[in-house]
């Protein structure tokens, strides 16, 4: 574990007898005690809803929320608090996009251009896109090693393509997709781009100006904050023009009989008592993210990764998916001739946690032609050490699988 | 927990040597199941006739457990009735759940390896797949009779 292990309480236990190693954070990461704090804080001390009362608690409880919001848009450098629309995780920002921009623009003849490997919550509200409107969903083709040749992502963007959306940072293959080139090629023809941040915005410095995307989406507990929320940035001009997700109270300017009109932005999107205890702790996993700075948390994510792969490339029988360079944050990996599931079963009794299965890709894993897939992911809490834990656990799979099928 | 439990010897050569892996020509019917959690696939396929399992095979793609808790299945219902069969599901369906099942109730054979898979709970789902598979399969084959 790393020196900043120590903030992180959950990390200081044994597991089936070994201490912990906790490499499962591109499915979620460890909280530290800040962040943990600040939950608790709000609920004992200033727990009141948002934009309604008049009372000191109400008052608080704004203030943290909005302080929170003022956080993350600095953290991604939007240009105003307006941008910064609050949802329960990426899946909700995608889905917000996909139906209150997508849904009423598009028609037959118009072109969605996605990546085969997108996350299912980057491509199925896309697929769902298409069969509503009539528009025609298509894909980039990766090369062999995961990466997108630009050449070939400007010949599959036309004129028709009204939208492209694409992870920034694959949560398979760990590749970092070349975001800025791409909105310089969607723009050309006036089309839209929104980014999947859920694996980049946790690990490295993502400024939506710099990269020109009109959207990005991204989930506070991937990068140290709370379950539940997460971020929708979009354009001011792009959520201005879009109609309401969600309707109900919280959203409202007048509402009569018949008929009612909107709050501004960004709240016309927040219908309903928000998750104001997980903004907060998501506005303190930005605090405790730019304490370390996210150049140091990007230098050390992308050391571990490299650490792992070239350990792993040493490793006969075993197979690292994705590119050699320019990768971040993780490692998804097979052991010849044993199963995934019981590669992360026989890890789990060393006390080492990996996700196995198709990490909700499952055109990817046709594309990478396997059923399924072992993923290593790091965070700032890790080290190399934990790295060698998990080498040794692998050739103690390897050794014990070599075993019991003689 | 360790892990001898699990990976039992009788289950590794169940995966290695998995038992009525294939398709049935003339099979009644076929049921296909997704473990949509992990990516496990199993297909299935049985010859009911006059509500007895006549034969039983599979197809699937999946972990040691899974492949193995389906080549136990197929050997253990050939020659079952239909509603023997569901009783069969019902025991492993406890057995899953942690409850001692009485050796007396049903000959396990092979499938009482299975048992230790109980203490790794987040595997259980591995064994299941193929006995949900039945449990489908065999009610179909009452509803089509």
């Amino acid at each position: 574990m790393s020196h900043y292990a120590k903030d992180f309480p959950i990390l200081n236990q044994e597991v089936n007898g070994n201490p912990l190693v906790y490499l499962d954070s591109a499915a979620t990461s460890q909280k530290p005690f800040q962040v943990i704090e600040a939950v608790e804080s709000y609920y004992k001390e200033i727990n009141s809803n948002v934009h309604r009362g008049v009372h000191t608690l109400g008052t608080k409880a704004t203030d943290g929320y909005e302080g929170a919001r003022e956080k993350v848009r600095r953290f991604i450098n939007a240009a105003s608090v307006k941008e910064i629309v609050y949802t329960r995780g990426t899946t909700t920002a995608l889905n917000i996009i996909a139906s209150s921009y997508a849904r009423p623009r598009l028609k037959e003849g118009d072109e969605i251009v996605i990546s085969p490997s997108e996350h299912h919550s980057n491509l199925i509200p896309w697929q769902q896109v298409a069969r509503a409107t009539g528009a025609q969903l298509k894909y980039f083709p990766l090369e062999p090693d995961g990466t997108l040749d630009l050449k070939k992502a400007e010949e599959t963007i036309t004129e028709r393509t009204k939208l492209v959306a694409i992870a920034h940072v694959s949560n398979v293959l760990g590749t970092i997709f070349p975001i800025k080139e791409l909105a310089r090629l969607v723009h050309r023809h006036q089309g839209v781009l929104v980014v999947d941040g859920a694996q980049s915005v946790p690990h490295m410095k993502v400024d939506v100006r710099d990269l020109d995307c009109d959207f990005l989406a991204f989930s506070g507990h991937k990068m140290m904050g709370p379950t539940g929320i997460g971020v929708l940035y979009g354009k001011e001009s792009l959520l201005e023009e879009m109609e309401p997700f969600e309707f109900g109270g919280e959203m409202i300017d007048h509402v009569d009989l018949y008929e009612s009109t909107w709050k501004e932005l960004p709240w016309k999107f927040e219908g309903g008592t928000p998750n104001i205890a997980g903004a907060i702790g998501l506005g303190a996993a930005v605090d405790y993210l730019e304490s370390v700075g996210m150049d140091e948390v990007d230098a050390h994510d992308r050391r571990l990764a490299a650490y792992a792969v070239e350990k792993m490339k040493e490793v006969e029988g075993l197979t690292v998916y994705g590119p050699t360079t320019d990768r971040t944050g993780l490692v998804t990996f097979n052991i010849e001739g044993v199963h995934p599931h019981d590669v992360a079963t026989v890890l789990d009794a060393e006390g080492i946690a990996v996700r196995a299965g198709h990490h909700c890709c499952q055109p990817l894993m046709r594309w990478l032609g396997v059923s399924a897939t072992a993923r290593a992911s790091f965070h700032l809490y890790n080290s190399e050490a934990d790295i060698d834990r998990l080498m040794k656990g692998l050739q103690k799979t390897k050794e014990y699988f070599g075993n019991v099928l003689g | 927990m360790s892990l001898d439990d699990l990976y039992r010897r009788v289950i590794m050569d169940h995966y290695q040597k998995p038992r009525n892996r294939g398709r049935i020509e003339d099979g009644t019917v076929t049921v296909d199941l997704n473990n949509p959690t992990c990516g496990d696939k199993i297909s299935v396929q049985m010859r009911v006739e006059e509500g007895k399992i006549e034969e039983a095979k599979f197809l699937g793609e999946g972990c040691s457990i899974s492949l193995a808790s389906a080549s136990m299945m197929t050997e253990a219902v050939k020659g079952l009735e239909v509603d023997e069969a569901l009783r069969l599901v019902d025991l492993f369906s406890r057995m899953m759940q942690g409850e001692d099942v009485d050796p007396d109730e049903f000959p396990l054979e092979d499938i009482e390896a299975l048992q230790g898979v109980a203490k790794f709970p987040a595997r259980i789902k591995c064994a299941t797949l193929a006995w949900k598979a039945l449990e489908k399969g065999a009610k179909e084959s009452v509803q089509k009779s």
